[in-house]
C-alpha cells in the first residue's frame, strides 16, 4: 500500500491510501475514492477530463508520454506539471506524492 | 425522408452489431454517425491496436472487428448517414419519432437506439468570463467559411496543427493575424510550426508566445481581448474574432436535451431492456450507465440483444416475439 495526497478544486486535502500491486491508475483510485472525475474515455488518454496537476513528487513519476502531451497541450488550462491520471500507474514511486485535480467535472 | 424501423445513433461495434440482432427479428436499421465512416473509436482511434476480449477471438485488430461485423450485418442492408450529427429528435402523433441531422437529413423510426460510444466529440471551451454571451458574435470554435474572416482582424489561440494550419491560410484572407500560444514553442507539424515563425519574422502576422487568454472586451460582438504574459503584464488586442483552438472533447452534445437521465456524461437505463426513461429510446454501449456497468464491447453486445427483443413490440405491436437461436433458423437475409 502507498500514500499520497489529493487537493481537490476547492482546496481541500485529503489523503488517500491505495494498493501499488494491482496494475491500477490514478485515475481509477481517484474514482473509486469518489472523485468527481469523469474519465470519459476510460483510461486511452483521448479526452483529458482526468487531467491533474502533481505538486509534488512528480521526479518519480517519469515523463508523459507524446499521446498524452498532445491532449496536455491543447488543453486551454496547462501547468508545468501537468499529468493525465489515466496514465500514471500506482506504483511506490506515487508515495507521498501531492495531487491536485484540474480536470473538468461536468 | 428516410423511413426505418429502427434508428441507431452511433456506428461503432455496439451500434453495428446491433443491427444484425434486429435484423434476426425482421427490423430494419438506418444508422447514424458524426464520423465519415463506421467504426466508431475502433476506426477513429485505434485501428490498429489489437483487443483481447472479444469471446471467440484470443486477439483481433480493431478495424478487423469492424469489417467483420460490416460482414455479419451485411445479410440485414443497413442503410448509414455517415459524417452527420443528430441535432434533433421530434416525437409523431403514432409515437414514433423523426430525427433531423445538422445537415437537415431526416430519419422516420419507430425505435431510436443510443449507441453513441463517448459522444461527439465538440471543442474545448477555456474558461473565460462572457464567453458564451460572445459565441457567434466574434468567438467561434472551427473555420467553417473562412470568407467570413476576410479583411477583418482575427485572433486564433492555441499551439496544435490546427491553430498553425489555419494561421498560415487565414494570414491570406484577414486583415491581421494574431497567434496566441502558451508556450514558447509548438508541439504541431515541424514545418507549420517554422513557417509561423517565419511569418511573424516578416511582419506577416503576430505572433504572441508565453501569453494567455484573460478576458473579452465588446459592446454585443467582440472588439477586443486582453491576454496576460508570464511576467503577468496584461496585453490588450483590438480584434473583431477570436477562435480558440484547445482540441475536442467528447461531450453527449445535442442528445443532452431530449429529456434523458444523464449522470456523468452516460444515459441512465433500466437493465432490464437498456431503456432510457422515454419510450422508445433505447441506450447501449459506453453510453450508457446503470449499477455495475461495464464499459466494454462484449457487454455492449449483450445490451444490444437483449434491447432489440424489447423493441420488436414497437416494430410489431400486433405479432408475438419468438425467440430463435440462429443455429436453428440461419439467418435469413432481407
Amino acid at each position: 500500500m502507498i500514500n499520497f495526497t489529493v487537493e481537490d478544486k476547492e482546496g481541500n486535502r485529503q489523503q488517500i491510501e491505495a494498493p501499488d500491486d494491482m496494475g491500477l491508475s490514478l485515475m481509477e483510485v481517484l474514482k473509486a475514492s469518489e472523485y468527481p472525475v469523469l474519465a470519459t474515455c476510460g483510461g486511452m488518454a483521448l479526452c483529458a477530463t482526468c487531467h491533474v496537476e502533481i505538486l509534488q513528487g512528480q521526479d518519480g513519476l517519469g515523463d508523459a508520454t507524446d499521446v498524452e502531451l498532445d491532449q496536455l497541450e491543447a488543453l486551454p488550462e496547462f501547468f508545468p506539471t501537468s499529468r493525465l491520471a489515466c496514465q500514471i500507474r500506482i506504483s511506490e514511486l506515487l508515495d507521498g506524492a501531492v495531487i491536485k485535480l484540474r480536470g473538468e467535472d461536468n | 425522408m428516410i423511413t426505418t424501423d429502427i434508428c441507431i445513433i452511433g456506428a461503432g461495434p455496439v451500434g453495428l452489431f446491433a443491427v444484425f440482432e434486429a435484423g434476426l427479428l425482421k427490423m430494419r436499421c438506418h444508422l447514424i454517425d458524426a464520423l465519415p465512416q463506421v467504426g466508431g473509436q475502433l476506426s477513429e482511434i485505434y485501428p490498429q491496436k489489437p483487443i483481447y476480449d472479444i469471446p471467440g477471438y484470443p486477439e483481433i485488430k480493431a478495424q478487423e472487428l469492424v469489417d467483420n461485423l460490416m460482414d455479419q450485418i451485411k445479410p440485414f442492408k443497413p442503410t448509414f448517414t455517415l459524417g452527420e450529427r443528430v441535432d434533433h429528435l421530434s416525437k409523431q402523433e403514432d409515437g414514433s419519432y423523426v430525427i433531423t441531422t445538422n445537415d437537415k437529413t431526416q430519419v422516420h423510426a419507430q425505435v431510436i437506439v443510443i449507441a453513441g460510444g463517448l459522444g461527439c466529440f465538440e471543442p474545448r471551451k477555456p474558461a473565460l468570463e462572457k464567453l458564451e454571451h460572445f459565441e457567434g458574435k466574434g468567438v467561434t470554435y472551427m473555420v467553417k467559411n473562412p470568407e467570413l474572416f476576410r479583411d477583418k482582424n482575427v485572433v486564433l489561440a492555441g499551439g496544435g496543427d490546427s491553430a498553425l494550419d489555419w494561421t498560415i491560410y487565414l494570414s491570406e484572407v484577414a486583415k491581421r493575424v494574431t497567434l496566441v500560444h502558451r508556450n514558447e514553442t509548438f508541439r504541431g507539424a515541424p514545418d507549420s510550426a517554422a513557417k509561423v515563425f517565419d511569418m511573424a519574422h516578416e511582419g506577416k502576422i503576430d505572433l504572441i508566445l508565453s501569453a494567455n487568454l484573460k478576458e473579452l472586451g465588446g459592446n454585443g460582438h467582440l472588439d477586443s481581448i486582453t491576454l496576460i504574459d508570464k511576467a503577468k503584464a496584461e496585453i490588450k488586442i483590438n480584434t473583431d474574432f477570436l477562435i480558440p483552438l484547445f482540441g475536442l472533447s467528447p461531450k453527449l452534445g445535442p442528445i443532452s436535451e431530449w429529456g434523458l437521465t444523464v449522470d456523468k456524461n452516460a444515459i441512465e437505463v433500466d437493465t432490464r431492456d437498456y431503456s432510457t426513461g422515454v419510450e422508445r429510446i433505447y441506450a447501449i454501449g459506453d453510453i450508457n450507465t446503470y449499477p455495475g456497468k461495464l464499459k466494454l464491447i462484449l457487454c455492449g453486445f449483450h445490451e444490444a440483444a437483449i434491447m432489440m427483443h424489447s423493441a420488436f413490440k414497437y416494430v410489431y405491436p400486433d405479432q408475438k416475439l419468438s425467440f430463435k437461436y440462429t443455429t436453428v433458423n440461419g439467418v435469413n437475409a432481407f
